[in-house]
């Protein structure tokens, strides 16, 4: 699958807020800070964003369509993990050039490795691996995400 | 700080969060689009999913923990960056992370540099480990 992701100055201010990270290097071109990487740049891992421009992502309520999460009652199993809980266990980035306000990427993912594993706390762990280039509007491969899944046979106690 | 400052073994620590809130969980779900129930709707989280309370999202601890690499070395951008996630971050948690120098070497372009990342919870119970590899930032080789 394809699909396309605008790198926005505001998205960009906005994850870093969020990471509680206020360094200018992520906001103001022409601080110090961002002038030593070449302007302003997004953090290490803005890509995550990628789900607000994935048209299949399963965790974003949908007009119209019945929801997992609490409302006036408690809520629904995740369509995605059965009576066990979806849960990220790795997640790898390999970068090849910055991410700048105004870049376009082209996000391309595929299907990697998948294996399972048995665990005392949790049953059965079924990983899978999901690998996600993105490439800017130069043509310039800039970033692959590696995210490694494990879903639970049953929830596990933190 | 530049890669070319750093020796092998040099170490930083620093508190990434101190006493996590759920409002930092809704403030990291509208910036990523990651609306999974799981990290901001404890009634789903508690009620329907099983757990004690709602859970961070791993990206967020991820991106926590980049902080303390990018605040330090800041002179320097990631060519890799890579983490586990060992125990679940519940809100409350403050969350430490230490960033030690593996070792330092001249590449083609540049030095570059490997660091092992940790992360710690209130408890001294390790959340993430990961590594980093920096080199030089993308704006001087243009």
């Amino acid at each position: 699958m394809s699909f396309t992701m605008p790198v926005e100055a505001g998205a960009i201010l906005g994850f870093a807020r969020a990471l509680g990270d206020l360094d200018p290097r992520w906001y103001d071109e022409n601080s110090p800070a961002a002038q030593v990487h070449g302007g302003v740049t997004a953090p290490p891992t803005f890509v995550a964003t990628v789900a607000q421009f994935d048209e299949d992502w399963p965790y974003r309520p949908r007009p119209g369509v019945p929801w997992h999460g609490s409302g006036k009652g408690p809520g629904t199993p995740a369509p995605t993990s059965g009576t066990g809980t979806s849960l990220h266990a790795e997640q790898h980035y390999e970068y090849f050039g910055p991410l700048r306000p105004g870049d376009v990427l082209t996000v391309e993912r595929e299907p990697g490795k998948s294996w399972e594993k048995h665990s005392a706390r949790a049953g059965t762990l079924r990983f899978e691996e999901e690998i996600t280039r993105f490439t800017n509007q130069r043509g310039e491969l800039v970033v692959t995400a590696t995210r490694v899944r494990v879903v639970t046979e049953r929830p596990v106690e933190a | 700080m530049r890669i070319a400052d750093l020796q092998e073994g040099d170490s930083r620590t620093a508190i990434v969060v101190d006493g996590l809130t759920r409002t930092q969980l809704v403030m990291y779900a509208g910036a990523s689009g990651d609306y999974n129930p799981l990290h901001t709707d404890e009634v789903y989280a508690t009620q329907v999913a099983g757990y004690d309370a709602v859970i961070a999202h791993g990206q967020l601890t991820m991106g926590l923990t980049a902080t303390v690499v990018t605040g330090w070395v800041d002179e320097a951008d990631l060519g890799a960056f890579g983490v586990r996630f060992k125990n679940q971050v519940l809100p409350g948690d403050t969350l430490t992370v230490t960033a030690t120098v593996v070792s330092v070497a001249d590449s083609t372009h540049g030095p570059e540099a490997e660091l092992a990342l940790s992360t710690v919870n209130q408890s001294g119970v390790e959340v993430v480990t990961g590594y980093a590899r920096l080199r030089s930032p993308w704006g001087t080789v243009r």
